[in-house]
């Protein structure tokens, strides 16, 4: 099986183990558009791995196929090891998928801190009936998930504005939001869908030192799409190039940045 | 200066998480609870309760629940009419038919009896969204009226189509019924209105509320990070229904005593409490309260000023109140969409630095 | 032929008649829609008001004479002129415009960018604002409204269904009237949408004010245009129905009635509104005619809200609205 394979040490000492999701021969249609035809990449349990391409390549469609958003129509998905049953979206996220959105998916009715508490709400099992009482058991599990939601908020430096409305947030603090209410979870494979878009250099730079730190202290493993290049060759341990739908590179970063075709659809040449 | 937080620093999360975090709100709040219990039930008299203070409470309970699935969770109804209905005619036959038990516990069956005809007309919100929701809710409403109207076994068979409440009592003195006096109907609902503002903030701080609110703001993504919009959605029709049911039970027994389903449970009473919780304020149990108060006492500050006042026939006062109801509701979705709630908000606010300017 | 199938027949007729009348006031609502995204909830209230300002301007009633007797304990009511009908209608017309204009003005203009249940809400309050206001203006009584419509039952179907059937078909011919009056409105305003510059610019508008904007689109001209075109759509359905039942508060219920036509045949669309309002009204009418008696009669109350309701549960977008496709 494929999980069993020996996993192996970075040169900066992370450890990486073995598969920990697997897409075999995922075709994805809509009417009569092919937006991915027949990729099979993995990713590995404490790796970095990138998704890159051109736009329309088909990148969020992948990331959505594999938060279970899109139901590919053949092709299946393998994550720790199972194939996936046909289930809800959010039947897929109580197995530890956590990810952000291109566009900001913010809750915007809510504060910065209510947004990361909905990252805990599949932890959180107190029912109707114990959380219309709420002294007892609702209060004491709505407050250890404070805890939780506390040392994420930490981690990502949003203190001072946890109980701002995040409708009034400046874009790229609505990012770190997002991404906080993804870590909340403490999932087990966090997808990242463009995180630095947007943003300046400092704001990027913050952004990656954040991302490199959950990878680090957590050991999350996260599946990224982006565009710059600079973050892609800096950041990831493996990347997977895709173009009209299709797989046309998949390596570590210096692998990919050689492949002919690679550099054809995407990189391009640099002229001195 | 009176109103301030400074030297008030929260060192728990319990303590941060209170409903009044501020000591001076807390002690406004306890009280409003001591006048309200304690003061105005030896103060009452007829006219007082029937005109303002039943249908304040038994609306606010309403708007509560219609707060709950509208403004909590977003998903529009215009069948609260018919959901008071059900739970008026849902506490008129247990009382009928087990005369034995207390009707305060055949109130809260009959809420529950409503969350269940909720869950079933809720059921649909899983393939209709927003607006066509709204008149998918008009189906229940208008539905449900025909039945209370036409199925005779609701009204007991009577040749009016009429129900009236039997008197019952509690602890000796008669809480529905004629010879019910107004300071027993009026603590009884004030009980009930306390106990229901109480659960409905329990619920909406917690997860189940995070996850209304996560619904209302962006469906899909509350799917994508683990909420299930089937329970939480089918979740808010039955708070809310139950909520409804409660008062439209009390709106029966304890305040008219007698109702026919097409005159007061028609779609204007589904209308008036939307109109209350978008005056008072979307998302909010104060706002709920806020806009109970208002279209409560609109129509009887219009009676006395103008007709009583100033002379004016009672039609023109009518057609007043609809223009005043009305052009509120547009000026309030332009201007302040967050209704009364948010101008009390931003009123404390201000407080909170007075008198100092920022 | 079986008794039975010949009465389904008349109820049929009756039906589809009823139906036209639905489909024409459901294309006030997709008109508005369409263009701006508004569910307009006051447009019956609209068609109540025009046939309330038809019947005063016709009548010369003093406007908010009920109003001006109680401040100032005067007795007017009627300046005492008659009006022919058509001049009736054409100085209604420009009320209905006027309205139009302010409507767009006062209240849509700054409710730009907003949630389609804001901006329902907001037209929920224009219809009890616009009750409030009309009977203010013009009293609440019930006011005979007559243009000159033919009514009574028709005599030539009668005689000639009596002939074939043994049994007189009771067709009114007001509702024939309407029937063809109806027919052609929607004829034009089809026409008009997909074939004028205006009609075309509307349809811009409705797809995307940003990009319409970008073509030199007048986001309020069109507005004021579509309203104002809704409005000359509440005129004539407030003639038809005034002329038949009296110009009365239930008038303006005929909104809610065209909702479930709108929920079937799709909110954004012109034939959709034809083709659900003729299933309504057919629908409705067999409906309670076959079992009608049997559970308690009445059933017209709601049956066509719970046929919508069924029928959206299967099919989201109605007959022929767009498919609501999700993206994230």
């Amino acid at each position: 099986m494929l999980d069993q394979e020996q996993g192996y040490v970075t040169a900066d000492g992370r450890q990486i183990g073995g598969t920990v999701m697997d897409m075999r021969n995922i075709t994805l249609r809509f009417g009569g558009v092919t937006a991915i035809k027949d990729i099979s990449f993995d990713i590995r349990e404490g790796e970095i791995r990138a998704i890159i391409g051109p736009n329309g390549a088909g990148k969020s469609s992948m990331l959505n196929v594999i938060s279970g958003f899109y139901v590919p129509q053949e092709g299946d998905v393998y994550f720790r090891g199972q194939k996936r049953a046909p289930m809800r979206p959010y039947e897929v996220a109580r197995q530890g998928i956590a990810r952000t959105f291109q566009n900001i998916a913010l809750f915007e009715g809510m504060s910065v801190l209510d947004n990361v508490m909905t990252g805990r709400l599949t932890q959180m099992k107190a029912g109707i009936l114990s959380q219309a009482l709420w002294r007892g058991k609702a209060e004491k599990e709505e407050v250890e998930n404070r805890e939780i939601c506390e040392k994420v908020i930490d981690f990502l430096e949003i203190q001072h504005i946890r109980k701002t409305p995040v409708a009034r947030l400046p874009y790229g603090l609505k990012k770190r939001v997002e991404l906080a209410r993804a870590l909340a979870s403490e999932p087990k494979l966090l997808l990242l869908d463009e995180p630095m878009a947007g943003m300046n250099v400092e704001e990027k730079e913050d952004m990656s030192r954040f991302i490199l730190d959950v990878n680090d202290e957590f050991g999350t493993t996260i599946a990224l799409i982006e565009h710059d290049m600079g973050v892609v060759m800096d950041l990831s341990d493996r990347v997977v190039v895709m173009d009209y739908g299709r797989k046309i590179g998949d390596g570590t970063p210096d692998e990919v940045r050689n492949n002919q075709e690679v550099i054809d659809a995407y990189l391009g040449v640099s002229h001195d | 200066m009176f109103y301030r937080e400074a030297g008030d620093f929260k060192t728990s999360y319990q303590d941060d998480n209170q409903t009044f975090p501020i000591k001076f709100d807390r002690y406004r709040y306890y009280f409003v609870l001591f006048v309200a219990f304690a003061i105005i039930p030896f103060m009452i008299n007829d006219y007082w309760v029937n005109a303002v203070f039943l249908p304040f409470l038994i609306y606010s309970i309403a708007a509560i629940g219609l707060n709950i699935l509208t403004g909590y969770c977003g998903q529009v109804s215009l069948g609260t009419g018919g959901f008071m209905a059900v739970g008026a005619y849902a506490v008129y036959k247990l009382m009928t038919i087990f005369p034995e038990v207390s009707v305060l516990i055949h109130i809260v069956l009959a809420g529950v009896i409503t969350a269940c005809v909720g869950v079933l007309f809720g059921l649909p919100s899983l393939r209709i969204k927003g607006f066509y929701l709204a008149v998918a809710t008009l189906a229940a409403q208008f539905f449900l009226v025909w039945l209370f109207n036409r199925v005779p076994w609701f009204y007991n068979y009577s040749a009016s189509g009429q129900i009236s409440a039997p008197e019952r009592t509690f602890l000796g003195e008669p809480i529905t019924g004629p010879a019910t006096e107004a300071w027993a109907a009026y603590l009884v609902c004030l009980v009930f209105v306390t106990l229901s503002a109480i659960v409905a903030r329990n619920l909406t701080r917690g997860s189940l509320g995070r996850k209304w609110m996560a619904i209302r703001d962006m469906d899909i993504a509350a799917e994508i990070i683990g909420v299930n919009p089937l329970g939480a959605k089918l979740s808010a029709f039955a708070v809310s229904s139950f909520f409804v049911g409660l008062s439209g039970a009390l709106f029966f027994a304890v305040y008219l005593g007698a109702v026919e389903v097409g005159e007061v449970f028609g779609i204007n009473k589904s209308f008036l409490v939307l109109f209350m919780i978008i005056i008072g304020g979307l998302g909010s149990i104060f706002g709920s309260f806020a806009g109970a108060a208002f279209l409560v006492l609109l129509p009887v500050f219009l009676k006395n000023v103008l007709v009583g006042g100033l002379g004016w026939p009672t039609d023109l006062a009518a057609h007043l109140e609809f223009m005043i109801v009305g052009g509120l509701i547009i000026v309030f979705l332009i201007a302040e969409p967050h209704g009364l709630a948010q101008l009390w908000r931003v009123t404390k606010e201000k407080l909170r630095l007075w008198p100092f300017p920022h | 032929m079986p008794e039975q199938l010949v009465f389904a027949m008349e109820v049929f007729l009756n039906g589809l008649m009823a139906g036209v009348l639905y489909a024409l006031v459901a294309l006030g609502f997709v008109l508005i829609y369409k263009a701006s995204g508004i569910f307009n909830y006051a447009q019956g209230v609209m068609a109540l008001f025009s046939a309330m300002t038809l019947v005063g301007i016709m009548e010369g009633q003093v406007p908010f004479s009920h109003l001006i007797n109680a401040m100032l304990g005067t007795h007017v009511h009627h300046f005492g002129w008659h009006l022919p009908a058509v001049l009736g209608i054409l100085l209604t017309m420009v009320v209905m415009v006027g309205l139009a204009w302010l409507v767009q003005v006062v209240i849509f203009r700054h409710l730009v960018n907003q949630e389609p249940i804001i901006l329902f809400m907001a037209t929920i309050g224009l219809a009890y604002f616009m009750e409030g206001f009309g009977d203010l203006m013009w009293g609440a009584e019930i006011k005979k409204l007559d243009v000159g419509l033919p009514q009574g039952i028709n005599l030539w179907i009668d005689e000639t269904t009596f002939n074939i059937f043994d049994y007189g078909f009771f067709i009114d011919n007001l509702d024939i009237v309407a029937t063809i009056i109806a027919a052609l409105l929607v004829g034009v305003l089809v026409a008009f949408s997909q074939y004028t510059k205006q009609g075309r610019a509307m349809r811009a508008v409705a797809d995307d004010h940003q990009a319409a904007l970008s073509v030199g689109v007048s986001l309020s001209f069109i507005w004021v245009m579509v309203w104002s075109v809704a409005g000359f759509v509440a005129l004539v359905a407030g003639i038809m129905w005034g002329t038949k039942s009296g110009v009365q508060f239930s008038l303006s219920l005929i909104a809610l009635k065209a909702l479930p036509v709108l929920m079937l045949g799709g909110f954004t669309s012109i034939p959709g509104a034809i083709v659900g309002g003729l299933i309504i009204g057919v629908g409705e009418k067999l409906f309670e005619f076959a079992l009608g008696p049997i559970i308690g009669g009445a059933t017209e109350n709601w049956f066509a809200y719970v046929l919508a309701l069924v029928f959206l549960v299967f099919r989201p977008q109605g007959l022929f609205g767009d498919k609501i496709i999700e993206r994230v």
